[in-house]
């Protein structure tokens, strides 16, 4: 494999964990919807390059499917979500942006400190994707942990599944069934959650997470 | 022949970043005009207002010590030897041995914290505010700016500015994520540290909202032009390295005939020109931000500054 093709390969990955950082740093719900399909849009790029590289053409159809329904439908869909449950647009972060950052940093220094050590033997290209995807998985949890907006968790959870794509398609020779059945059951879990959403604004008037813990009579 | 060389190609460099500073600031002054329509100053107006308060008496406070005094010259002083050791138009001059990325930095540093004592020397409220607002500015954005150090320390494997530009220009360079973060946090780092619009606005003297203004507010005369001639400097300190860093092509070897000297002097120009261009455009394109989202903006350069070392670190390792 050339320089190039790695070079490239690194730079769509190193890019999505960038994108993950941005979704950190948003404080507006629609800015963060747009950074969720810009996110996605750079996965469907990234899985491109590898099914290039890899010369998998399997993998253009998981690329395909990243862009059509993560990068366009999903964001469209939890647009219209937003404007129906006429919720208010500012998130509310449990920490600072400022520590969430610095959290972020210190979780992509973990994963990259332990996918390095633990894949020795393995191809350069398949340990970078691991290392990346890793901190991607990871970032989308912190952006789940850090929210208390039941919407912007939601996205959170979306982008945790873009790290999972993108470990799968780094790994080489995974069957396209698993990638197929991946994307449909996260696809099904968006519309479970989505459906949730209503309940949880019926109940409460509001998504905000919290008033299930008062709900179950916990107390902060 | 040869140290003689040496030494009018370094006099050079110093008289050169002198002599365009002023012109950089009235370049962009007039490209942002021109951008909202308006007339704008012509294109020497900093020469003149230097030249005009050279003039001029110095007015003091009455209770100005002689550190208010001595400031100016130690600031300029400072900023200008720092300028000069950034390589502008050919590498490997005389000093460029000196020209260590850390130094520039605590030369910079130091400039920076006389400035700061002089603001709340006379002891007026704005002094006292605008000193505090600098300090906490440079406070997020001196980190941000060491670790972009470290990352492209990392890649091109040195401190020294001479050489991370001959590794920059060369072809073993290839593509790297880490450098595009290191460029978008250098950029953040330099729009913080010259006073550009997001962070601060030095064409206003709006008390809400000045930093720089506040607390040079109490200088005058010459020590006024010797502290704006810094500050112009400064700002060109920094588009020039970056054209260094990663623009670094065209530049003139240590030992390279005077024509080629004079090629690498027109495309210094030519960088400059385009580098102003692109901040007056950004500058137009942005509003000014509130004081108390200055962290947010810097705490993202640190970010970016910090992953591009990360992500140095795992291309290093693989």
């Amino acid at each position: 494999m050339s320089s190039l093709q790695f070079d490239i390969a690194h730079l769509l990955a190193g890019s999505l964990v960038l994108a993950s950082f941005m979704m950190l740093y948003q404080v507006r719900l629609y800015a963060l919807l747009n950074v969720y399909a810009l996110h996605a849009g750079v996965l469907a790029l990234s899985v491109a390059w590898q099914a290039y590289v890899q010369q998998a053409p399997h993998l253009y159809l998981t690329a395909l499917i990243a862009l059509v329904f993560k990068a366009i439908i999903i964001p469209v869909a939890l647009h219209r979500i937003i404007k129906r449950l006429g919720i208010h647009r500012e998130i509310e972060n449990v920490i600072g942006i400022g520590l969430t950052m610095m959290a972020g940093i210190g979780l992509v220094a973990l994963s990259m400190v332990v996918m390095l050590r633990v894949t020795p033997g393995a191809d350069a290209l398949a340990r970078e994707d691991l290392a990346f995807a890793l901190s991607v998985v990871l970032l989308g949890l912190l952006v789940m942990v850090t929210r208390r907006n039941a919407v912007s968790q939601v996205v959170g959870f979306m982008s945790l599944e873009n790290g999972l794509v993108l470990a799968a398609t780094g790994a080489k020779g995974m069957p396209l069934v698993v990638e197929i059945s991946v994307a449909f059951s996260v696809l099904i879990a968006f519309i479970v959650i989505g459906i949730f959403l209503f309940r949880i604004r019926e109940r409460f008037d509001s998504v905000d997470v919290q008033a299930l813990d008062r709900f179950r009579g916990e107390r902060r | 022949m040869n140290a003689l060389r040496d030494i009018l190609s370094q006099g050079a460099q110093m008289l050169l970043v002198l002599g365009l500073a002023p012109l950089l600031t009235g370049f962009v002054r007039k490209v942002k005009a021109r951008l909202l329509r308006r007339r704008g100053p012509p294109l020497l107006q900093p020469y003149r207002d230097l030249v005009r308060l050279m003039r001029k008496d110095v007015v003091l406070a009455d209770n100005a010590s002689w550190l208010f005094r001595v400031i100016p010259y130690l600031m300029f002083a400072g900023t200008w030897v720092a300028a000069s050791l950034v390589p502008t138009f050919g590498n490997g001059l005389l000093f460029s041995w000196t020209a260590d990325l850390i130094a520039i930095i605590a030369l910079l540093g130091s400039a920076r914290f006389f400035q700061a004592l002089a603001g709340m020397d006379v002891g007026t409220a704005f002094g006292g505010i605008g000193s505090s607002r600098e300090v906490m500015i440079a406070s997020l954005a001196e980190p941000a700016m060491l670790i972009t150090v470290f990352s492209v320390a990392m890649i091109a494997g040195s401190t020294q500015l001479a050489t991370v530009a001959e590794f920059m220009g060369s072809d073993a360079v290839g593509l790297r994520v880490s450098l595009g973060m290191a460029f978008v946090a250098l950029t953040i780092v330099a729009l913080a540290e010259n006073a550009r619009i997001p962070v601060d606005n030095p064409a206003t003297h709006l008390e809400l909202t000045m930093v720089h203004e506040a607390m040079v507010l109490e200088y005058s005369g010459r020590h006024l032009a010797l502290i704006d001639l810094s500050s112009q400097l400064k700002l060109l300190l920094y588009v020039s390295l970056i054209a260094c860093v990663f623009l670094p092509w065209g530049m003139a070897p240590a030992d390279a005939s005077v024509g080629r000297f004079l090629f690498g002097a027109l495309l210094y120009l030519g960088k400059l020109t385009a580098l102003g261009l692109l901040l007056a455009l950004f500058e137009t394109a942005i509003a000014k931000m509130r004081v108390f989202r200055i962290p947010e903006f810097l705490g993202a350069a640190l970010m970016l500054a910090l992953l591009a070392t990360l992500l140095r670190f795992v291309s290093g390792s693989l």
